[in-house]
């Protein structure tokens, strides 16, 4: 099963490095991860998302939380929760494709955020299977460039991650 | 108040002085030389020269394995930290607190690839509980505080602090902080009680109970609560490698030390339970052997300190997280309190099955032998030490033997390197039981192999007068590495053969100690005698014995517990 794990931790150097450590060492894979520091500035929050048994999920959180640096955890997927990631693509854009590939971008709510003669780069937010289906939906060999952020997520409610 | 200033050297000095630490282990170089001259003019805190990092990160773990004080180690950077990381990584696999301060290279050059720069933080921090890097010197006091704090407390573990030279020439107050508080670090005390009243009733209704119990109840200081609810529940008990001493290994309930090579009436009883209570223990693959036949029909019961621990390598029913000592005396306040018993009449009948399992005597040995038996060697030790001494082992045959034929009655007696296994481990382990307690006999029982790896610290026995005992059982092979190929590789005994061997007794001489070389089974007895003797003086005792002893009895690998090989 795939989990989204939203991780509080001290905003030290070589935290991040304790995570992925934790998890080559221990085989456990990373889809993606994203980190940046909260409104307090010695806290960075990270959201890992996994794939495992719940044995291993299981494991991965206790190891996380055996991280010194580690503050607090929440599995997002025990709970209903929002997921969204950014993506930055940049497509080959001439003559006739450009309102075809323009339109797209519109069903898909992305935005044009970058134009030259030759090509856009499009700006889309959405959840991960949304922006799989925006890139399925370009054809072949328009894509330049494809940039993610990964996943990052918040409680849907009054269930959150803070200390 | 206006304070006076001080260098960050002096106040590493201080720091360490306000945590009580009488011995630092190490060894000098460029980026530790501030620290070492302030070491140098004081005399509250002592400073043991070694002959290689390796063996100050085994002897301060020694030290603190034998007297529950965390052990702090000194090293330069890079070789010097580098050197030290087998030492840290031993010292993680069995949870041993521990201090370890690295030189690094000045702050300006991190990352310039500068003379003797390793990345500390980044080499040890798969092996140890946390790490530090010091980046101002107003911060090292409380950084030193923090490490001692983070060793010695929950699962206990090695910590790293990296302090770059300018550091330690900086000045700035000192002030030692009395206690250190850790948003991200709160390790739990008591078990849940509802927990523990659920593992109540199951030893009341538990008709082949067993105590599994591990390194933990040593590290947890929890020998006696175990002892005492273990004979109040008339309940069998088996310790691991790790936990040999967490209850007297001559009680009537003792049933051995389980695993590849444990007892055969300890595998079997794990095999056949009905409870299990596994306490400060953590599944290891050579405790359970094929997994997915253990203890089969057991219903589990595990205590920990380390949630990450319970349920790891097998699903567990009943999980209590806390510390092992506090749960054991919660356990038997409620014994008490409910005035629990067992069921004495399934425990006559399992009693009674065990003794059945004992009466294969498992650990029996030639004792006719014209050749010396390794065996029988421990066995008399054993018996001429009154089963008194504090034994460290390196890694092989004789470590097992050592485990099994040394019957630790006491917790913390039994000093080995089991969840890394090391070899080289065993001599500056010795070194660092002996500093700990000048006048108790330290016996290191080694091998041939094993010795070789740490053998330099002959030179800081002499330095120091440590009357170290070293019993080399010399087979002349790797033999752990021969007995398997023996077992399962039609006897190709790849360079498991150690040829070109020294004399060991003329070189235990040239560095200023006794030397005896053993032969015969006859002799045994008598030169262990006259090691004893000479109280005040390393004997390096080589007994060459019968060279392809193999150590019985065995789990073989993909076994489970009720598959051993017999002699
Ligand atoms: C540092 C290290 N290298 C290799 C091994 C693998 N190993 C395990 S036991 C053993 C043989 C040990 O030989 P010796 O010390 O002579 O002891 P014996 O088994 O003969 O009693 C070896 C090589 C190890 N445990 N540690």
């Amino acid at each position: 099963m795939r989990h989204i794990i939203s991780i509080l931790m001290e905003n030290e150097a070589g935290a991040l490095s304790r995570v992925a450590g934790l998890f080559s060492a221990r085989g456990y894979n990373i889809e993606s991860l994203t980190v940046a520091p909260t409104e307090d500035p010695s806290l960075s929050r990270m959201t890992l998302v996994t794939r495992g048994t719940d044995d291993i999920i299981e494991q991965i959180t206790k190891q996380l939380n055996k991280l010194i640096d580690v503050v607090k955890l929440i599995d997002m997927t025990d709970g209903p929760h929002i997921e969204r990631e950014m993506m930055l693509v940049k497509v080959h854009a001439s003559g006739d494709r450009r309102t075809e590939l323009k339109r797209l971008s519109d069903i898909f709510r992305g935005r044009v955020i970058d134009v030259t003669d030759e090509s856009y780069t499009i700006e889309l937010t959405g959840a991960g299977e949304k922006l799989d289906a925006f890139l399925q939906a370009l054809d072949q060999g328009v894509i330049i460039e494809v940039v993610r952020s990964g996943v990052s997520g918040i409680a849907r409610g009054d269930r959150s991650l803070k200390i | 108040m206006a304070s006076v200033e001080v260098t960050g050297a002096e106040i590493f000095v201080r720091s360490l002085e306000a945590e009580g630490v009488e011995f630092i282990f190490g060894y000098p170089g460029g980026a530790v030389l501030h620290i070492y001259d302030a070491l140098h003019t004081q005399d509250k805190v002592k400073h043991i020269l070694v002959r290689h990092e390796q063996a100050a990160t085994h002897a301060a773990d020694g030290y603190a394995r034998s007297c529950d004080k965390p052990g702090v180690v000194l090293v330069t950077s890079g070789p010097g930290a580098t050197n030290a990381v087998t030492g840290i990584a031993t010292a993680y696999m069995d949870s041993i607190p521990m201090v370890v301060f690295t030189g690094q290279v000045p702050t300006h050059l991190i990352g310039n690839d500068a003379f003797q720069e390793a990345d500390n933080i980044g080499i040890t921090r798969p092996c140890v509980k946390h790490n530090f890097l010091v980046k101002d010197v107003r911060d090292l006091a409380e950084t030193i505080k923090k490490a001692f704090y983070v060793a010695t407390t929950g699962r206990p573990g090695p910590v790293v602090v990296d302090i770059p030279k300018d550091i330690t020439a900086d000045k700035t107050a000192f002030s030692y902080p009395d206690k250190v508080e850790m948003r991200s670090y709160n390790p739990v005390h008591v078990g849940h009680s509802g927990q523990i009243k659920r593992a109540v009733k199951l030893m009341r209704k538990a008709r082949r109970p067993i105590f599994y119990t591990g390194g933990g109840v040593i590290l947890g200081d929890a020998s006696e609560s175990l002892t005492e609810l273990a004979r109040i529940m008339n309940f069998p008990v088996t310790n691991t490698l790790m936990g040999l001493g967490a209850y007297p290994a001559t009680d009537p309930q003792f049933v051995g030390m389980l695993g590849m090579h444990g007892t055969y009436e300890a595998n079997m009883a794990m095999h056949h339970c009905d409870v299990l209570f596994a306490i400060g223990a953590r599944f290891d693959d050579r405790v359970t052997g094929q997994i997915e036949k253990f203890c089969p029909n057991a219903t589990i019961v595990h205590v920990d300190i380390d949630p990450a621990s319970i349920s790891k390598n097998v699903q567990v029913d009943v999980p209590i997280v806390g510390c092992v000592a506090n749960v054991l005396k919660a356990m038997l306040k409620e014994v008490k309190k409910t005035d629990a018993k067992s069921d004495a009449v399934a425990l006559q009948d399992w009693w009674q099955q065990i003794d059945d399992w004992r009466s294969k005597d498992c650990l029996k040995f030639d004792r006719d032998s014209d050749k010396i038996k390794p065996q029988f060697v421990v066995e008399t030790l054993y018996k001429l030490t009154n089963g008194d001494a504090f034994v460290t082992s390196d890694v092989g045959q004789h470590q097992m033997w050592a485990a099994q034929f040394y019957k630790f009655d006491k917790p913390r007696r039994w000093i080995n390197s089991g969840g890394l296994g090391t070899m080289g481990f065993g001599l500056p382990a010795a070194m660092g039981v002996q500093f700990a307690h000048p006048d108790a006999t330290v016996a290191c029982i080694t091998g041939e192999g094993s010795i070789q790896m740490c053998i330099q610290e002959l030179s800081t026995c002499t330095q120091y007068r440590l009357p170290v005992k070293i019993i080399n059982l010399n087979n002349g092979y790797l033999g752990m590495v021969r007995q398997w190929q023996e077992f399962f590789y039609q006897k190709r005994y790849a360079m498991s053969y150690m040829e070109s061997l020294p004399d060991f007794v003329k070189l235990a001489e040239s560095y200023g100690h006794v030397g005896m070389q053993i032969t015969r089974p006859g002799d045994v007895e008598g030169a262990l005698l006259e090691m004893l003797k000479l109280k005040d003086r390393l004997v390096f005792m080589d007994f060459l014995t019968d060279r392809e002893e193999n150590v019985y009895p065995m789990i073989p690998a993909g076994g489970g517990q009720n598959e051993m090989i017999l002699i």
